[in-house]
């Protein structure tokens, strides 16, 4: 891999993007990248918007993505997409999970709303049901065989055991199991 | 506990402020005391995790004055110390910071201060903590990644030892919450215990001879000076163009050459307090144009202008002209700067116009503090009472659906300004204020309502912990009573309430915000996240 690769992971507070961050980052570092990701702690995390980015590569500088230059962008939740845009471009792949969470006193956008928007910046707008499963883990592992990161399957599988504590480590092999069997339909 | 890993050499991914806790292990930290606040918590939550396997006495302290008079003793009786705490924690300890620069340390001293540029989680002013060189005189060292955390805490702490002084290591959001491999150096095991051996000469700041600690903390700083020469370097190919920058602007400075495929001459500072004046002279000496590249205010651009006087006067020199003074930079910042700076093409990349969604963070489900607004707001009529604000979750107050916040500053805040409102003003008045933050400066001020006699309603919103910042112990949890202590002041009206009881809570406010005298409400009911 010649270019760096740069991901931006957008969600709501508690979807767990901070550790979907650091399986990436170990994956990335058992490939022999350097790597850095950047995150937001402290009262961004009780329920609000949240944005974490990860970078690898030969050789990493900044810990964050400039603007318009994300190969992946991953959305937990369908709305949080959009904020993303500004890390978009026509080449960008859209990974992201069917799932709208309300804002109190305020109406929602439609699915349609936003995917003719997304639509008007990339054509690789790919949309997943992913909430009956541990949501991050599911769409980083079927990023991972659909080939849309230069991180192989069985290095995120290593990852994902390093990370996640053991006693919610079988449902989210069970997870990586399903994203295996998605891939290929 | 993979931070106290003892295998030198292994790559471990390290959060900023985990490398700070593993730099300070590194060099053979014997005591460590903080009070959280973001983006500096980690390096808190870190050793109040490990500190017992490490063989290293932690304290989350009541504030950040208290925790930098911990580390003063500490320090005192020998024991290397490191003290960490957010920007505006080190204005909270700075009364004690600036003697202690005086005195010089004992036992080897470090001391962290984050700043927050962008105020992702800062509420109440864009606070550079660089201000203080030249406030308190105290080295001050920026690293830009996890792997200079490390190595630049292990540097200031040989700096503190050779010449007893405290040293300060300033990072930034985007430092202390980077992640990156952090090579590992062996980890050094030091005694719990050191020993006060007295010394007036040195612990007693009584003039007149505070003026000559201040003589010889003048000629410390000019023999660091030396040192910050050495570390500081030079990169990249000689070119009539260059660069001046440290901390995290150097990497976005990296990262803008490579985009811009340029090869300019970077001077990367390390050292922020004492600059390495002769270096920088050299560097600039045979430049046409440097840009220096720094976040919030211009203070590296101004020295750079003066020393440009002496050795360049035609140097043009750019910085805050091309970079924002508020707000963090970003890559495309630099990118930007750099391309006008370098005469390169670069088109800006236009902001795409998308509906836009504000999302606010929100009281977590099963927050307590639902009730205490809720019940605030059936009590009284909003509209005739002024609320206070101040610093916790219960910001939040000011955000939909609650907006009951008419002003907010900083810790403990709340009850001095309400009583100033209340002499100053005939109108109904309630604060909120959080047990740590209560504890942390709030007690001043409540004395100072019974002392100068007014009448706000004090609602201490006690939900046993310090939850913002990670849910941290507070001395509420140690058998220190906040109704003890509201009682001890003086204060003739208090209730100690479980909000849950809507029906009490609401008779309360409604009877106490009559008083003639200050009135205090504990509402006492843990955050959700509270082990039982």
């Amino acid at each position: 891999m010649k270019k760096d690769f740069n991901i931006v992971i957008v969600g709501t507070g508690g979807q767990g993007l901070i550790t979907l961050l650091q399986i990436i980052a170990e994956a990335a570092l058992a490939s022999n990248f350097d790597v850095k990701t950047s995150e937001l702690h402290g009262l961004s995390q009780r329920g609000g918007s949240v944005e974490v980015h990860i970078r690898f590569g030969q050789k990493i500088y900044s810990p964050i993505v400039a603007q318009s230059k994300a190969d992946l962008i991953i959305a937990l939740e369908m709305q949080e997409s959009l904020k993303a845009t500004y890390f978009a471009n026509n080449k960008t792949t859209f990974l992201i999970n069917k799932h709208i969470v309300p804002i109190p006193l305020q109406k929602s956008l439609s699915e349609g709303q936003i995917l003719t928007t997304l639509k008007k910046i990339s054509k690789k707008i790919k949309v997943v049901e992913a909430s009956g499963v541990t949501t991050g883990v599911y769409l980083l592992s079927l990023a991972s065989f659909k080939g849309l990161i230069p991180l192989s399957p069985n290095l995120i599988f290593r990852a994902i055991k390093k990370v996640i504590p053991q006693q919610y480590l079988e449902v989210n092999k069970k997870t990586f199991e399903l994203a295996k069997k998605h891939a290929k339909t | 506990m993979e931070i106290l890993s003892n295998k030198p050499g292994q790559k471990l991914i390290l959060l900023g402020n985990e490398a700070i806790v593993r730099g300070a292990l590194e060099a053979g930290v014997q005591f460590v005391s903080t009070y959280p606040g973001t983006p500096a918590s980690e390096i808190g939550n870190t050793f109040f995790k490990i500190a017992k396997k490490a063989g290293v006495y932690f304290e989350f302290s009541t504030n950040e004055k208290v925790a930098m008079e911990a580390g003063v003793g500490a320090s005192f009786s020998g024991l290397k110390t490191l003290i960490a705490m957010k920007n505006f924690g080190l204005n909270v300890a700075s009364d004690a910071l600036l003697p202690f620069v005086y005195t010089g340390t004992k036992g080897p001293t470090v001391i962290v201060v984050a700043d927050d540029p962008s105020c992702h989680s800062s509420a109440q002013s864009e606070e550079n903590s660089r201000a203080f060189a030249s406030l308190a005189h105290i080295p001050i060292l920026e690293p830009s990644d996890p792997q200079e955390c490390k190595d630049f805490v292990k540097l200031a702490f040989l700096i503190s030892q050779k010449y007893n002084i405290p040293v300060l290591v300033r990072t930034t959001t985007r430092v202390s919450h980077q992640k990156m491999p952090v090579q590992l150096g062996p980890l050094t095991k030091q005694a719990r215990f050191g020993k006060f051996v007295k010394n007036v000469h040195q612990f007693v700041t009584m003039p007149p001879r505070v003026l000559e600690m201040k003589r010889e903390l003048l000629g410390k700083i000019e023999q660091i000076r030396g040192l910050s020469e050495k570390r500081s370097t030079v990169r990249g190919s000689a070119s009539t163009i260059g660069i001046i920058t440290s901390g995290i602007s150097y990497l976005y400075v990296m990262e803008a050459s490579k985009e811009l495929k340029l090869d300019l001459s970077v001077l990367k500072l390390n050292f922020f307090y004492p600059l390495p004046d002769k270096k920088i002279k050299s560097f600039i000496k045979n430049l046409k144009k440097v840009l220096i590249v720094e976040e919030l205010e211009p203070y590296l651009e101004k020295e750079v202008k003066s020393l440009a006087k002496e050795v360049n006067c035609k140097l043009q020199i750019f910085g805050k002209d091309l970079i924002p003074e508020i707000g963090e930079l970003k890559p495309e910042i630099v990118i930007s700067a750099l391309a006008k700076v370098a005469n390169r093409k670069y088109k800006e990349v236009k902001v795409k116009q998308v509906p836009i969604i504000k999302r606010w963070p929100q009281l977590c489900p099963g927050c307590p503090y639902w009730l205490v607004f809720g019940g605030v707001k059936k009590a009284v009529n909003e509209k005739e009472v002024v609320f206070g604000g101040d610093i916790g979750c219960y910001m939040l107050a000011g955000l939909p659906p609650h907006l009951i916040q008419d002003y907010l500053f900083c810790m403990g805040s709340s009850i001095g300004i309400a009583h100033g409102i209340k002499k100053a003003t005939k109108q109904k008045l309630i604060t909120f204020i959080g047990d740590s933050t209560f504890f942390h400066s709030g007690i001043p001020a409540l004395v100072n309502t019974v002392f100068n006699k007014s009448n706000p309603l004090i609602i201490i919103m006690d939900n046993q912990t310090t939850a913002m910042t990670g849910h941290q112990p507070n001395p509420g949890v140690c058998g220190v009573k906040i109704e003890n202590i509201v009682r001890a002041c003086g204060v003739k009206h208090l209730k100690v309430i479980d909000p849950v009881k809507q029906a009490e809570f609401i008779k309360t406010v409604k009877e106490f915000i009559k008083k003639p005298e200050v009135s205090v409400i504990i509402a006492r009911h843990p955050c959700v996240f509270v082990k039982k």
